[in-house]
């Protein structure tokens, strides 16, 4: 047996020793965690055994308890969790975004005292970027940070922060010098939301749900240590966390994968069929085709990425490719489905919708924040625009 | 499947960059066209090309090719696309090389393969009957002899068949035009008496023509493949010309878009380069992404090819390369002129050769439409 096979087979043992069988069934909730202590039962065993094993973070250096796994050994570890379907054990922004930014820069102190709790999701955080007045102009950040000897204080407010009801730490972006370029003078800090000084206030969405809040700052401490980079060198810090954001949004949006799986077509039978069950408007055919192939296409694409940055040969900046590509389809996606519904994918609650269609309803809604946050469309084709076609500086950017 | 070029593919892709440029700029075509050229390429080119050893890249080792891959062959008609050089490769080596070898018999291929590696032998597809492409409607009829068969119809747009050698002649040997039987492929002399071809000036400044066969006799050994069952290796020959006509045109729209990048950066209106309007940047970012989306599913068709995928397989990657790659091809050679300006109208900008090219190769062996529903058809709904 050679190495890859006898890691497939431990892989097996131990999912089968270790994998709750009531998540795997069809139809089970496909929620990834995102901390333990909101999960109960299997959900809660599930995440506590993979993080205790390191693979809610395969890839994760052993040293700060990840799964330490090669490439090759991530590939068949993926493939025998989708083999049995079971469900992503833990999900969020520690283990998108702040984990490989402090993996690739923070200091050894700032690892071995986060990534941990990130991997056994013990740590739940949250981004603190935007601001009322800093949205696609993030460098204009104005909540401020006041150098007190061995702590920072932070006064000003954050908004749009994603989970932050649920959030134990802030990552966040803070002025701590106003007399330079917006660009020089800001820090990247690390705080726990449980400082008395944090009030976050929920922010109602179009969809009906609210997953973000408004957080507001008043006398919050921050420790020395956990200044992610130089003084005023956050910017660096911010924006490399951006491209592992963007580039998770690029690929967790993948899984639409091909319009017969993702059920485009079934709806389109289901919804808009004739009494041969065929989808008989051409014009509808064609719409969904073009989703399909766009998809397929999206699909090659992320392979070939890939490929060429595994080749030492990718483009810097494929991230934003993929973050425009990836999010503008999505939102299609959802548009085209609420279409096929018609008034049926239109429903705001009530017991005259199905489950589904109310879902697909809430969907439209939600899913237009794709092209919103992370860096909006625009946002991602200025930065085309400027870094990789060298255009030079467009009239309203300077 | 492959997405990075081997060191090998790089070095092909290398010199054929530097012969194309060198040897087969845009300026090569114009000539062609202003002096009538009635060959429409310069034998010259072509047959440095052989020396080159291109025309045997797809072509088995055993019949004196290189078989050095699809991906291979891909690099170099995307470099011949950035020049929208002018020459028989497609015709001859990709499609009359395909139907030799995935159709032809071993007395065939051994005559003609050799043939075709060394440049003596020009081919060319008799397929088109209409506008509308569809090979099952074949209708041009080969009705049996006593000693072969009679060979009668109209075909149209037919690549190259005014320096052809000899003809790959898709017919209608039983069955209705529709059905999925009944077609038989012929290669067919083009000294035989009764063809005729008429050249037709296309806006692309390329080889493609009306041709009539009345009563043209073949012998039975003029048949390639098996009779009354040609469609489905026809359908096999036509992926890998989708597949590498859609490389060809990969490259055309990069050199027609890294032009127009160019042109903008440095046309000054308003006091400040054209490239600084936010509107125009934002129009040459959506054509990079776009861009980026075809590099990606050509060669991800052409490894198909290489890795020998179903057929299947292989005519869904054709349809979504093919129609990926005219929709963009048209969408950035449409730009192009629009941002070029006043300038981008006349014939003396060669940005305006690639405009006609997309809309040519958009049309060759099927256009987005068919490919699109093709495409819907493969996956079943
Ligand atoms: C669901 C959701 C979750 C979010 N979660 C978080 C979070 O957890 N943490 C966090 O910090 N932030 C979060 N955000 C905020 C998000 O990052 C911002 O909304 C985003 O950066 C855009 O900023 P803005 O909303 O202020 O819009 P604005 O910057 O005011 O933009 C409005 C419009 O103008 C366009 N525009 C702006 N500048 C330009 C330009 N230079 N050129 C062309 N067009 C331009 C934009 O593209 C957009 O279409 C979230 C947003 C959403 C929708």
């Amino acid at each position: 047996m050679n190495k890859n096979d006898a890691f497939k087979q431990e892989v097996r043992e131990w999912l089968s020793k270790n994998c709750p069988p009531s998540l795997c069934e069809k139809g089970a909730s496909r929620g990834a965690g995102l901390s333990t202590r909101y999960l109960k039962g299997d959900s809660r065993l599930w995440l506590e055994r993979m993080g205790e094993k390191g693979w809610t973070a395969p890839m994760w250096p052993k040293e700060y308890g990840g799964g330490g796994l090669s490439f090759a050994e991530n590939l068949i570890f993926r493939k025998e969790i989708k083999r049995i379907n079971a469900p992503q054990a833990l999900s969020g922004m520690g283990l998108s975004m702040i984990g490989p930014t402090l993996l690739e820069l923070g200091t050894e102190e700032q690892k071995q005292r986060h990534i941990p709790k990130i991997v056994t999701g013990e740590v739940n955080w949250c981004q603190g970027y935007s601001e009322p007045n800093a949205g696609s102009d993030l460098a204009n950040v104005q909540t401020k940070a006041e150098d007190k000897g061995d702590h920072y204080l932070i006064n000003g407010s954050k908004i749009w922060t994603s989970g932050a009801m649920n959030a134990d730490w802030m990552f966040c972006l803070v002025r701590t010098d106003n007399s330079v370029q917006k660009q020089k003078g800001i820090s990247f800090v690390l705080f726990p939301m449980t400082d008395p000084g944090v009030t976050r206030k929920p922010i109602k969405l179009i969809s009906g749900n609210s997953l973000f809040c408004q957080v507001f700052f008043d006398n919050v401490i921050a420790e020395k240590r956990d200044l992610v980079g130089k003084v005023n060198d956050g910017w660096t810090v911010g924006k490399r966390l951006l491209q592992f954001e963007r580039s998770s949004i690029g690929s967790s949006r993948i899984g639409i994968g091909s319009a017969v799986k993702s059920g485009l077509v079934d709806l389109a039978k289901k919804y808009r069929a004739n009494e041969a069950g065929e989808i008989e408007d051409p014009l509808l055919r064609a719409q969904i085709v073009r989703h399909e192939m766009n998809s397929l296409a999206f699909m090659d694409t992320t392979q070939r990425i890939a490929e060429e940055a595994k080749a030492g040969k990718g483009l810097g900046f494929a991230t934003s490719v993929m973050k425009y590509y990836a999010s503008e389809m999505t939102k299609k996606k959802s548009e085209l489905m609420v279409s096929i519904l018609g008034p049926n994918g239109l429903g705001r609650e009530g017991d005259e919708f199905s489950k589904e269609e109310l879902a697909i309803s809430e969907r439209w809604l939600s899913d237009k924040a794709f092209t919103i946050a992370g860096g909006s469309s625009e946002v991602q084709l200025n930065i085309i625009a400027k870094r990789i076609l060298q255009l030079p500086e467009a009239q309203g950017n300077k | 499947m492959a997405f990075t070029l081997n060191e090998e593919q790089q070095l092909l892709s290398d010199s054929a960059k530097d012969f194309f440029t060198k040897n087969m700029p845009i300026s090569q075509l114009r000539e062609l066209r202003d002096d009538n050229v009635e060959s429409g390429y310069t034998e010259s080119h072509w047959k440095q090309m052989v020396d080159l050893g291109w025309a045997g890249i797809i072509i088995p080792e055993a019949y004196g090719g290189l078989d050095f891959s699809y991906l291979g062959l891909g690099v170099v008609l995307e470099e011949a696309g950035r020049t929208l050089a002018a020459s028989p490769l497609f015709s001859t080596c990709v499609l009359g090389g395909s139907a030799l070898s995935l159709a032809g018999n071993e007395q065939q291929k051994e005559e003609f393969l050799p043939q075709i590696v060394s440049g003596e032998l020009l081919l060319a597809m008799a397929l088109e009957e209409s506008a509308n492409h569809c090979p099952e409607n074949t209708r041009t009829l080969a009705s049996k002899t006593a000693s072969g068969y009679k060979i009668s119809g109209e075909k149209c747009f037919v690549l190259d068949a005014n320096i052809a050698d000899k003809f790959v002649v898709v017919t209608r040997t039983s069955a209705e035009p529709g059905s999925d039987t009944g077609v038989t492929l012929f290669l067919v002399d083009a000294q035989s008496p009764g063809i005729s071809i008429v050249k037709r000036q296309m806006v692309d400044s390329r080889n493609a023509c009306n041709m009539t066969f009345s009563d043209v006799e073949v012998p039975a050994s003029a048949v390639l493949g098996e009779v009354d069952k040609g469609l489905k290796i026809l359908h096999e020959i036509l992926n890998i010309g989708q597949i590498c006509i859609a490389s060809e045109m990969l490259g055309s729209m990069q050199e027609a878009f890294e032009r127009t990048v160019e042109y903008i950066k440095t046309r000054i209106q308003f006091d400040v380069p054209l490239g600084s309007f936010q509107v125009l940047q934002h129009r040459s970012a959506q054509m990079y992404v776009e861009i980026e989306i075809c590099k990606s599913v050509v060669m991800s068709a052409l490894s198909c090819l290489d890795e020998g995928k179903t057929s299947a397989e292989i005519a869904r990657h054709a349809s979504l390369a093919k129609a990926k790659v005219a929709e963009t091809f048209n969408l950035v050679s449409n730009e192009a002129i629009q941002m070029y300006g006043g300038i981008g109208m006349t014939d003396e900008e060669e940005i305006g050769f690639f405009l006609k090219r997309a809309r040519v190769t958009e049309h060759t062996l099927g256009d987005i439409r068919y490919h699109e529903n093709r495409f819907s058809n493969l996956l079943g709904f």
